[in-house]
């Protein structure tokens, strides 16, 4: 029994015996049901907001539009598409036991989570430069600049703590406090940050695109 | 929960499929976006791509295929509380129909 399945159907004591305790809710480590509980959790929260903004945009009569350009959007979907992918290769590399490459993988993970963030911001400045803030909107409705900035801040703030955690896990990984188990469930988050911006993408700029 | 050896069993080229899967339909998105059609129309078209997009995510690259227990689980909160969200929506075309917004 390796040492990954014993860390998800017991405890290894310090005389080295495994002692089954109790058995984990659906096969599932805590620390990583610990992670389901907070994405179903954040899920509500992203629903929330999307679902908010969807109300208020079908509610207001006169609706901006204000976005001219897909391309800006379209490579900050790729970046962040790629960084998921780039994530499973650091976990696969992890449980094939190589370190030095699933810790180089996950660096590239970063490395993309903050090519991402460089781009929103640039976007965001972008937008800023053309007069929009949190309560001010020059193309109409206020509540558009409110809800862009709310909804697309609170994806950046995610990207932005997980490219910490991936920083953070990565190099305790490499230095041996960690073990696959926590690089695969940092990767849990990461697809999931992905996961939100598959819907915040659609309804936040595509719906809004003038044509 | 995944273990090494579902793991090193499935392949990196099932990830690429997926990964490449999940990069077309994004492109579906933006091709969607510049189609002549109403936006309740393109908001349909562009939801059900993008929940297509969530359960492979969902299924391969967080391995949610592999525990059929924590599928469920997931699942049905997940759903639940989607569908909960939905109750206010009506509420909008109320608005949208001439009730200002309150002061």
């Amino acid at each position: 029994m390796s040492q990954a399945d014993l860390s998800i159907h017991g405890q290894v004591s310090r005389t080295g015996a495994t002692e089954i305790m109790t058995a984990p809710t659906f096969s599932v480590a805590a620390k990583k049901m610990a992670m389901w509980l907070f994405i179903i959790a954040d899920t509500a929260t992203f629903a929330g907001c999307l679902v908010a903004y969807g109300f208020i945009r079908n509610a207001t009569p006169d609706w901006p539009r204000p976005f001219h350009s897909i391309s800006n959007v379209a490579v900050m979907t790729l970046v962040l598409l790629t960084s998921s992918l780039t994530m499973l290769i650091a976990e696969r590399h992890a449980w094939m036991g190589d370190k030095a490459k699933a810790f180089l993988w996950t660096m590239l993970t970063a490395v993309c989570g903050i090519m991402f963030a460089t781009l929103h911001l640039r976007e965001w400045m972008g937008m800023i430069g053309e007069g929009a803030t949190l309560f001010h909107n020059p193309w109409g409705t206020p509540l558009f600049s409110s809800l862009f900035f709310s909804i697309t801040g609170l994806h950046l703030l995610h990207v932005t703590g997980g490219v910490v955690a991936l920083i953070a896990v990565g190099l305790r990984y490499r230095g041996g406090r960690y073990n696959a188990d926590d690089l695969e469930i940092t990767g849990l988050y990461w697809h999931f940050v992905d996961l939100v911006w598959m819907f915040v993408v659609p309804l936040v700029y595509l719906l809004n695109l003038s044509h | 929960m995944a273990t090494a050896a579902t793991h090193k069993n499935g392949g990196m080229t099932k990830d690429l499929i997926v990964f490449a899967l999940i990069l077309a339909l994004a492109g579906l998105q933006f091709v969607i976006a510049y189609q002549n059609i109403t936006a309740s129309e393109m908001l349909v078209r562009m939801l059900s791509v993008a929940i297509i997009e969530a359960a492979l995510a969902v299924l391969f690259f967080m391995h949610l295929a592999e525990n059929r227990g924590l599928l469920w689980f997931v699942g049905i909160f997940t759903v639940f509380v989607l569908l909960a969200l939905q109750y206010g929506w009506t509420d909008s075309f109320r608005v949208l129909d001439g009730v200002k917004w309150a002061k």
